[in-house]
């Protein structure tokens, strides 16, 4: 007995003195900084910061390897509480939030599992043989809403994630279980510098729209009453949705696939509902934004393309000022979109909303007369967007232009954007086919001409002009004369009398596809008119750019534009950034706002040294991955709600808004209508809208 | 031994007599740290070390103390006394020393001492009457097959993600069904090795 205890002391001394021993030998100085540090982190350890742990975390931080304020657990106050340890000041780090959501092919799936052998859903579409719901999202286990360590995320009735953003502090635990990818994190800055992208499972009309919204979103949150965040998720990428939601061609609706089997979603008019709901509480809805850096940005041109780069540059902490060289802001928006498609006061009110953030705008300020680009280097600023549209209108070329009573196209619409008077005769004829056409039809129609004619050289299916308005004009009595050209114009003692045109015939397709108009010879005719208004094409006017040397260096193309990448926006010159109608030629308000929020990216990546150059998952155009050519099962069309609108007699004589705006009533129903699409698949019949993409929650 | 007898050895160690799935030792970390693969393979490491250096210790004390005090019957109460004792000193000795690679082991250093996979491979060194590099090889290469139980496992784990599974199967319960069809699986290594 005595040797058994004897052993069993003795081997429980050696451990206990090598115990003893080894922790004064190998003793680890514990840093009572890096305990005070660890006492001020909340301990819940749950690896947001990127860290193992809070003690790890707190060892970081005390030897300066990581910011204060890395914590995201905690949120701004623990922050501040290291940052009073370490006697410095707290930095500002960016909230992030979890956002559910569908983006196939994840790098970390692809690694880690693969789904019967197929890498994404559009492969599961082409071994299905056709459209199917997709069961490769989401699968509602619940691991993001059980790994959360604050309770953000609960799993909805419909078996999705559901996110409470009040809650959800970024920790990023969420993403790190999802074995889908389905959950990631989001800030405000990658969402502004997002573009679509390959993986993402874009609804057709997303990836259409030229400003990329998430159409889909919007509808549904129209649908269901959520009208503020409906005016929330449109402004993630178009600030001027009340202009969108009137002027838009909206070529999402043609991709629509609701217009497979009967008429499109009215997709632009439940966008100009929810911006009307936004100006009807008087209140803007405003963003995120992050705190002002100091850095100093000059917008060049106040229109829709520099008032959108003006819009996400304050929202990323820049100070952008804009100068325009009209007495106000708006651009083309204001000075060639007539009243009574855009009233001015809706106009002023969104503006207004813009410059609420920070935006400093100058009027009356023209390039190359009052500033050059050198001028404004020299104040100070470090980047430099021009953003100065397509104010040039192109001669008809034709004899008899020097005679009083032609105008050029876009003269008497900036004239009533200037309130300057704008006589017109009894007889006007417009020549072109595109809305600046129409919209002068439309306005010499309420300046009282008793006889307007639009004289096109091509048929009505190649007018580049609204349907709409191409149809609204004709109820108003404007009389369209296709397949004409003008030759001459006639005059008397200097004023004009008359229009000699040709009759023609479609020959071949030219470059842009459409057929080339061939003159019928000895098919002269003459009209007698008062006016002849030329509205066949605007091109930016480049010439103030020649005021100085370094203005002179910006490369130009043979379109009188300037030459810059449609994507990235940069021109030759570093630091000077272009986009609008100033390099695509006369094109739309949607694809001067996607250029906005381009160039506002490359902008940002160019002041943080960054190389702004896209990645290959960049969807330059929109490109449908499978083309749907028919829907089976999808709920019951219904009939596309119409837009109210204003008699034709009571547009006489008036500039009032021709279109009312959807009711309540009517924007719900039609929201109904949207089938929420994803890439591949849409709602099913019988499918409560709020399992709409099956799975992903789109 | 020659080369190829040790190669049967290592073998035998690892797949047919697979500490885990044919012993059935260390059954509580196998389910309780195979959820995630880094988890696992952590788990893997520090029980390689661990099993190495305590089989080594504990045969001294074997060889070294309770035969020549001819207290055999003492055994399990003075291995449990040196595992214990060695994995504190081995943690409070790589703190100082590699701290790199005691945070990477982390939190599965201590939990190692409650490990019954350890205790295990110590008295079958003794039960089997290995010499030291005899000893040390059975030591390392079941260490092995633990880690390869213990990987495998949790690769199926992390596709249960993946599935549907029935609520009452949720967890723990599907994991020690998982658990018996492995143990099946590596039963078909029997014949391998004659031993």
């Amino acid at each position: 007995m005595l040797v058994e205890g004897l052993a069993l002391g003795g081997l429980g001394l050696v451990a206990a003195l090598g115990l003893g021993v080894a922790a004064k030998v190998f003793y680890v100085e514990r840093d009572p900084l890096v305990e005070a540090i660890e006492g001020a982190l909340p301990g819940a350890n749950c690896g947001g910061c990127g860290f193992a742990g809070c003690s790890s975390a707190a060892l970081a931080i005390a030897s300066g390897k990581a910011a204060p304020n890395i914590c995201v657990g905690g949120g701004p106050e623990v922050g501040a509480a290291v940052a009073t340890i370490l006697g410095v000041e707290a930095g500002f780090r960016e909230p992030q939030v979890a956002t559910p959501g569908c983006t196939y092919g994840g790098e970390k799936a692809d690694l880690k599992f693969n789904y019967d052998g197929v890498p994404d859903c559009r492969a599961a579409v082409l071994l299905a043989g056709g459209p199917k719901v997709c069961d490769i999202g989401c699968l509602g286990l619940g691991t993001c809403a059980r790994a959360c360590p604050f309770g953000a995320i609960t799993i909805g009735p419909d078996n999705l994630p559901h996110v409470d953003p009040l809650l959800c502090t970024g920790c990023g635990t969420c993403e790190r279980v999802c074995p889908k990818d389905i959950i990631v994190l989001s800030n405000t800055t990658a969402r502004i510098l997002g573009f679509n992208s390959l993986k993402d499972c874009l609804a057709p009309c997303q990836s259409t729209c030229p400003a990329q919204i998430d159409i889909p979103a919007y509808i549904k949150a129209i649908g269901q009453g959520r009208f503020a965040e409906a005016v929330s998720i449109i402004k993630e990428h178009n600030p001027l949705p009340l202009v969108c939601g009137r002027v838009c061609p909206h070529p999402c609706e043609s991709a629509c696939r609701r217009g497979l089997e009967g008429d499109p979603v009215n997709i632009n008019h439940l966008k100009r509902f929810a911006a009307d709901y936004e100006m009807g509480t008087g209140q803007h809805i405003q963003p995120f934004c992050l705190p002002q850096n100091g850095r100093k940005v000059a917008i060049v041109g106040g229109g829709p393309a520099g008032l959108t780069a003006a819009y996400y540059l304050a929202r990323l902490g820049y100070s952008p000022t804009i100068f325009e060289a009209m007495p106000k802001m708006g651009g083309m928006t204001r000075y060639g979109i007539p009243e009574y498609r855009l009233p001015k006061a809706t106009l002023d009110w969104e503006i207004q909303g813009i410059l609420e953030l920070g935006v400093e705008a100058r009027c009356n300020q023209a390039m190359g007369k009052d500033f050059t680009l050198e001028s404004l280097r020299q104040e100070g600023f470090e980047a430099i967007f021009l953003g100065v549209g397509a104010w040039g209108s192109r001669n008809l070329g034709v004899d008899g232009e020097e005679l009083n009573g032609v105008l050029p196209g876009t003269s008497m619409l900036i004239d009533r954007g200037l309130d300057k008077e704008t006589p017109v005769g009894e007889k006007v004829v417009i020549i072109g086919g595109g809305n600046t056409a129409i919209d002068c039809a439309r306005t010499c129609w309420r300046l009282g001409a008793k006889e307007v004619t639009v004289l096109y050289r091509r048929s009505r299916s190649e007018m580049p002009a609204n349907d709409i308005e191409v149809f609204e004009a004709e109820n108003e009595g404007v009389k369209f004369h296709f397949l004409a050209a003008p030759t001459r114009l006639v005059g008397k003692d200097g004023k004009l009398t008359g229009l000699e045109f040709l009759k023609m015939e479609l020959g071949e397709p030219d470059a842009s596809g459409r057929r080339r108009p061939v003159p019928v010879k000895g098919s002269e005719t003459i009209l007698e008119v008062d006016n002849v208004i030329a509205a066949i094409g605007q091109f930016p006017e480049l010439a103030f750019l020649d005021g100085d040397q370094a203005g002179q260096q910006v490369e130009r193309t043979k379109w009188s534009t300037i030459k810059a990448d449609e994507e990235v926006t940069c021109t030759n010159i570093p630091g000077v950034f272009a986009g609008g109608d100033t390099v695509l030629g006369a094109a739309t308000v949607v694809q001067a706002i996607g250029m906005g929020r381009k160039a506002a990216r490359a902008i940002h990546l160019h002041l943080a040294g960054q190389d702004p150059s896209i990645s290959p998952d960049w969807v330059k155009s929109p490109k449908q991955v499978t083309t749907l050519k028919k829907i089976e099962n999808a709920p019951a069309p219904g009939q596309r709600v119409k837009m109210p609108e204003l008699h034709v007699p009571e547009r006489a004589m008036n500039f009032n808004e021709v279109e009312l705006g959807l009711t309540e009533e009517l924007a719900r129903q039609e929201s109904q209508r949207c089938l929420q699409c994803g890439l591949v698949c849409y709602r099913r019949q019988g499918q409560p809208d709020t399992i709409a993409c099956a799975s992903c929650g789109k | 031994m020659s080369f190829g007898d040790y190669m049967l050895f290592i073998v035998g160690a690892v797949l047919v007599n697979n500490i885990l799935l044919a012993q059935f030792l260390g059954n509580c970390p196998f389910l309780g740290v195979s959820k995630r693969m880094d988890t696992a393979t952590g788990m893997s490491m520090a029980v390689v070390f661990v099993i190495t250096l305590a089989g080594a210790c504990t045969w001294l004390v074997q060889y070294y103390v309770l035969i020549p005090f001819n207290i055999e019957y003492l055994q399990t109460i003075f291995f449990i006394l040196v595992i214990a004792s060695l994995v504190q000193l081995v943690e409070i000795i790589m703190q100082k020393t590699v701290p790199g690679l005691y945070r990477a082991l982390g939190i599965y250093l201590p939990l190692i001492t409650t490990n019954c996979a350890v205790l295990g491979v110590a008295i079958i060194n003794i039960q089997k009457e290995f010499d030291f590099v005899q000893m040390l090889v059975f030591s390392f290469a079941s260490a092995v097959g633990y880690g390869l139980a213990l990987c495998l496992f949790a690769g199926i784990r992390e596709r249960f993600a993946l599935a549907r599974i029935p609520k009452v199967f949720e967890g723990t319960a599907l994991g020690l069904v998982t658990a018996g069809f492995m143990s099946l699986a590596f039963s078909g290594f029997a014949g391998l090795v004659g031993h």
